[in-house]
């Protein structure tokens, strides 16, 4: 319940048509109530008199009633549709926003298909309370109580057995309210996890087509759905022992004000006239007391849903703009230095980077060279902060990265990864992408660097071809000379490039290697690397053995010193022909 | 939104448009019934079951008033004269009544839920099905987000339907019709009134059956687009947090969410507008019904009676209207739903399962492989990609491709793997054409590695076990250990049962690489497909799997796609392919003395290396 009073600031804008929306409910009922009383009048008056004189008015009074209960109707709906609307994007606009501040320490721990359940379905839950479990829980409430109290005063032994029968009915509902949320909690995880299932068993569909395994996968799915039914069917099962208590106590209710009323009429206690009204308003209640039930099934849902909303949002963002943000000096020249750092996995026990110490000179390139796993990738990431050290310093011309506005800093370090990503936007954006000032002539530039200018030409619209996920689909070669112009675009003072040159074929790793040896001429450049001929861009190489800068120094160097280094950069066809230096 | 052509609304096509043709809308409508009736046949007794639950419960709701009526009008005076029998026996018929409703609704919730839930799971399993048998033509134009959405949002909205609608529904229906007959033997004329002044609901609800419709589509087709672009941000997450994408990306979300936002209110508004429509029609009527009848009785010529009892059924008669618009709510809104996965489940799966498969021979050393005037393109309105190829590999043979990007080098590997199948021509294993052998055989037979290297979620091993569900885990970590794999997955916390998290995101490229070489490893396939297979290892491991490929493309055919020289040159042929033709063909040895693409390779490479 916590979880849905959070909502309150979302809700408090609005308040005013939300109040307006339960008024025109509460309007709604009354007439509904007024109408067969005053429909009972006429009867039993002028028509039972046959006297038609006053009729055309009485005829008017339910017509002009009728048509105030059809717009109460329309008045409630109308109401909260703008505003629970306008809720549900906000709180998706917001946990986008803070999703994208979440570090990716955050992101490798959760399925995209769990966060994505939270911002839709969940969303939609909460939009569904709101406009309408919510409202009429209040308003089914305030029902019951002036009912209740309607009929204390027509005989207290009728409220007696109303409440009698009201109070277990409560606790039922209570009791049922906590399984059930367990339940809610339970098949909302398992939707989630099917929906994991579904995106695997879409982006794998190449591995699964290749080796057959579709039917595989579909017996995983299978297994998974069954039992998401199955907490499904204990979900029904209970909802339904809650609809057989909501319907059997108020109708047992009902029957005892039969008995007893009848009594008391016989013993002149009552008038049959109490008893008919008090039978007609207890069944006036059954619709308040009956949705109770649905009502707080749909607040349990909501709460859960709130619940796993809040679950994300009160994730904290560790990497943040520091109190007293540094500036970098002005002539800052991109002098970049690891000092002890030391970096493990949240929660784990080992550490990937236990004690670098390096130093990229101002406009040096530095080839950072280890086995697969040593912490290369790591390392890099350290520099624009999408993960921070867990001891020790980085520090970009002598300032401390944390030291520094985000902003700032990653505008200084452009940044190019192993696998490429694409935006669904044009090939421009895609590439003036960390520097939205950029022209034409200066996204061109970069294209020319990464060699990518001539196949972009050759794109349907130029610039302007919208690629990724909804647009044209693109070579792994093409992909990764895309992210490599968006790296250099803007000429950034550090670049950091985490191997983007291993989709590429030779020829095209050739020229792009070319080009980039211009731009690594200007700037700071931290490269991982694989291959020789990677290396021989660098100016110096870093071998990163067991947590550590094992060896440094230039290729020919570290390759008649360091043995560790040969084992690195050594091909099969130099086995029998020694390395060629 | 253009308005789709008629021959225009197969499959998938007419999905993104909001406004369709009515012919069109027909016959999509069409197309969801009939998935929706073939879902529901196999359940059609329980169905009958939970018709009769309802009706006798209706009954014994329906008992109620008319015991306590006769209470109020015998019971009590005979209770006044010192007889309680009668008060006594309508007392105990009332808690028996009230016992029964409540049982059978129960009983009826319990029996229509399961029916709902073993729907829900046979369409699930179905979409999921197709879309695994669909061709990767289609994967690779139909995005991810919606194949998502279709399993998901849209089996919630069928999901909805059975939960809320269904028991609504038949309550609402039952009561309408039996408060007509009530009405039509009570007194014709007032009835036949009733029916004239309820007439304008029917075009209230056709319009409402229309518009909500439409809403629908809008709803859930914008909702879609904010799913593709929230999965594209969380995937990329790194490339947005490193470019400052953020503000970027949060006003495309806002202007799809404000999309989204409008839909959804304007499918409340057409809600709104309808049951304001359906009470202001049922309390006129009343009114009018009312003013009729008084005249009457005061004629004379009705009992005050009939109209007490007109007036009072009347109210019950409009009430559950509301249920039903409720029910034709989800009811359009699982229809939109049901139209965009009857589409999924409608796109032809282009690589077709043979009637009657052809068995492979017994396969030791490998299967012959050959193109016989093998012609590809993707689609008709596509250039060729590769024009009449003719090329026959003999069992065992350990072949690279070679050629410039877009050459057609990883066509013929597809075309051997039966990813697509060719325009012209065939391909034939051991003299059986590909398409006449089962797909479970032929993927025991070839099995094609890519440079994308996929890994599910779950541990190591599972992901080594793709390869072969039966293995054992010795088997496993043999074949880890011919890749070179086994000592960095030691290394892992948990080793072999290490979860490798969202993707292999715990892994590098190479390590993702490595583990998807020894699932193919594990396979032990009679043909090896490489694609790339190598790009993204480093030198010590690709070291390792250079010398695992050696023996294991020893009895095995093989083909070799590869930038790397290296990899090249444990080939016993190479293929240069130029613009999907054979330009150059010979032993590596032969053809880097022989000047040409191939030799020029060479020299670019080694010179690289220096």
């Amino acid at each position: 319940m916590a979880a849905l009073r959070r909502l309150a600031p979302y809700l408090r804008p609005a308040r005013g048509k939300f109040i307006l929306s339960a008024v025109a409910v509460l309007g709604s009922m009354v007439c509904g109530l007024t109408i067969p009383l005053i429909l009972q009048q006429i009867l039993d008056g002028p028509v039972a008199r046959k006297e038609t004189g006053p009729l055309p008015w009485l005829v008017l009074v339910i017509a002009v009633l009728g048509a105030a209960e059809a717009l109460m109707f329309y008045l409630r709906r109308k109401l909260v549709a703008g505003p629970s609307t306008l809720v549900e994007a906000r709180m998706r606009a917001d946990i986008y926003a803070h999703l994208q501040r979440l570090p990716i320490s955050f992101h490798d721990r959760w399925q995209s298909g769990q966060l994505l359940s939270r911002a839709v379905s969940d969303l939609s839950t909460l939009r569904r309370f709101i406009a309408f479990a919510g409202i009429f829980l209040v308003v089914n409430t305030l029902t019951l109580a002036l009912g209740l109290v309607v009929l204390f005063l027509l005989a207290p032994v009728l409220g007696v057995i109303t409440l009698v029968c009201a109070a277990p009915l409560i606790l039922i509902s209570t009791q049922y309210e906590s399984r059930y949320a367990v339940l809610t909690r339970r098949s909302q995880d398992q939707v989630g996890d099917l929906a994991t299932v579904v995106e695997e068993s879409v982006l794998g569909i190449r591995v699964l087509k290749a080796f057959g395994r579709g039917p595989h996968l579909a017996r995983r799915f299978a297994a998974q759905a069954r039992e998401l039914r199955g907490t499904e069917l204990r979900k029904i099962r209970l909802l339904a022992t809650l609809w057989g208590a909501i319907i059997l106590l108020p109708e047992l209710g009902i029957s005892a004000q039969l008995l007893f009323g009848s009594l008391g009429v016989a013993d002149g206690s009552m008038t049959v006239g109490t008893l008919v009204a008090g039978i007609t308003v207890a069944t006036y209640l059954r619709w308040p007391t009956d949705s109770i039930g649905w009502l707080l099934a749909e607040t349990n849902q909501a709460a859960t849903a709130a619940a796993r909303y809040w679950e994300v949002r009160d994730a904290e963002v560790t990497i943040t703009d520091p109190e007293r943000p540094a500036d970098l000096p002005a002539d800052g020249v991109g002098a970049v230095r690891f000092e002890g750092v030391r970096f493990a996995h949240p929660g784990a026990d080992r550490e990937v980077l236990s004690g670098v110490d390096l130093d990229l000179r101002p406009g040096e390139t530095v080839a950072l060279v280890g086995a697969t796993g040593s912490g290369k990738s790591t390392l890099t990431m350290l520099v624009p902060r999408l993960a921070d050290v867990t001891a020790g310093r980085v520090s970009v011309d002598g300032v401390d990265v944390r030291d520094l506005r985000l902003a700032d800093l990653r505008s200084v370090v452009a940044m190019a990864f192993e696998e490429p990503v694409l935006f669904s936007a044009s090939v421009r954006e895609n590439v003036a992408l960390g520097a939205p000032g950029v022209t034409d002539e200066q996204v061109r530039e970069a294209l020319r660097v990464a060699q990518a200018e001539e196949f972009v030409d050759r794109l349907p619209w130029g610039l302007d071809t919208r690629i990724g996920e909804e647009g044209l689909s693109l070579s792994g070669g093409q992909r990764q000379r895309l992210a490599l112009a968006r790296a250099v675009v803007g000429r950034p003072k550090v670049l950091v490039l985490d191997d983007p040159l291993s989709a590429l074929d030779v020829h095209t790793e050739a020229e792009v290697e070319r080009a980039l040896r211009a731009v690594l001429s200007g700037v700071t450049a931290l490269v991982v690397a694989h291959r020789p001929s990677t290396v021989r861009l660098a100016d110096r190489v870093a071998l990163l053995d067991q947590g550590r800068i094992a060896a440094i120094g230039t290729h020919e160097e570290l390759l008649k010193s360091c043995a560790a280094y040969r084992e690195q950069l050594s091909t099969v066809d130099d086995e029998p022909a020694g390395v060629a230096s | 939104m253009s308005a789709v052509a008629d021959d225009q609304w197969r499959g998938v096509a007419a999905e993104d448009t909001e406004d369709i043709d009515r012919h069109v809308g027909l016959k999509l409508k069409r197309r969801s019934r009939a998935l929706l009736g073939s879902l529901l046949r196999p359940h059609l007794r329980w169905a009958v079951l939970g018709l009769v639950l309802v009706v006798l419960e209706n009954a014994a709701r329906l008992a109620g008033p008319l015991l306590i009526a006769v209470v109020i009008d015998t019971g009590i005076p005979d209770l006044l004269r010192g007889d309680p029998t009668v008060m006594a026996w309508c007392v105990v018929a009332y808690a028996g009544c009230t016992v029964a409703s409540a049982g059978l609704w129960a009983g009826f919730l319990m029996l229509s839920g399961r029916i709902g839930q073993d729907l829900v799971l046979d369409l699930r399993q179905r979409i999921f099905q197709h879309a695994q048998r669909l061709p990767l033509s289609f994967h690779e134009s139909y995005t991810s987000g919606k194949v998502i959405s279709r399993q998901t949002s849209d089996i919630d909205s069928l999901g909805d339907l059975l939960e809320v609608g269904i028991d609504d529904l038949l309550t609402s229906v039952l009561s309408i019709v039996g408060i007509t007959v009530l009405l039509l033997t009570l007194d014709f004329d007032l009835a036949a009134l009733t029916v004239v002044t309820a007439l304008p609901l029917f075009f209230v609800t056709r319009w409402f059956l229309r518009r909500s419709n439409q809403a629908y589509r809008g709803v859930s087709g914008r909702t879609a687009t904010v799913i593709v672009h929230y999965v594209e941000t969380m995937n990329g997450m790194r490339a947005v947090q490193a470019f400052r994408r953020e503000d970027r990306n949060r006003s495309i979300m806002d202007g799809l969410n404000s999309r989204v936002r409008s839909a959804a209110r304007e499918s409340l508004d057409v809600v709104a507008t309808f049951t304001m429509s359906v009470r202001l029609v049922g309390n006129l009527s009343l009114a009018v019904v009312l003013a009729f009848g008084a005249f009457r009785v005061a004629d004379g010529t009705l009992e005050l009676g009939v109209l007490t009892a007109f007036t009072l059924y009347l109210r019950r008669f409009y009430e559950p209207l509301d249920d039903i618009a409720m029910f034709a709510n989800s009811y359009s809104s699982a229809i939109a739903a049901l139209e965009k996965i009857s589409g999924l489940l409608q796109e032809k799966p282009d690589v077709p399962e043979p009637s009657r498969p052809r068995a492979l021979p017994p396969h030791r050393g490998g299967l012959p492989i050959e193109f016989v005037g093998t012609e590809f393109r993707y689609r008709p309105d596509t250039p060729v990609v590769l024009p009449e190829l003719d090329l026959a590999i003999p069992a065992g043979q350990t072949v690279a491709l070679v050629g410039p990007t877009g050459a057609g080098k990883s066509t013929i590997a597809k075309l051997v793997a039966r990813f697509y199948d060719p325009t012209a021509g065939k391909v034939l294993l051991s003299g059986v054409d590909v398409r006449d052998v089962s797909d479970v055989e032929l993927r025991g037979s070839v099995v094609m590695v890519t440079q994308e290297n996929f890994l599910f979620s779950g541990s190591v091993a599972d992901n080594i076990l793709l390869g072969k569900p039966s293995a054992t885990r010795a088997e496993v970590e043999a074949a880890a250990h011919a890749v070179g794999a086994h000592d960095f997955i030691s290394a892992l916390p948990e080793g072999y049962d290490t979860d490798v998290r969202k993707r292999g995101g715990r892994l590098s490229a190479g390590q993702r690489q490595v583990i998807a070489f020894a699932r193919a490893f594990l396979a032990d396939p009679a043909v090896l497909v490489l694609d790339e297979a190598t790009s993204s290892l480093d030198l010590p491991t690709e070291r390792v799997v250079q010398r695992a490929l050696e023996s294991v493309l020893a009895d095995r055919t093989a083909l070799i796609i590869a930038h790397r020289l290296s990899t090249v040159l444990i080939a016993d042929r190479v293929l240069v392919i130029t613009d999907g033709r054979i330009t150059e063909d010979g032993h590596p040895q032969t053809l880097t003395t022989t000047p040409g693409h191939f030799a020029d390779l060479h020299t670019a490479w080694r010179d690289s290396l220096a």
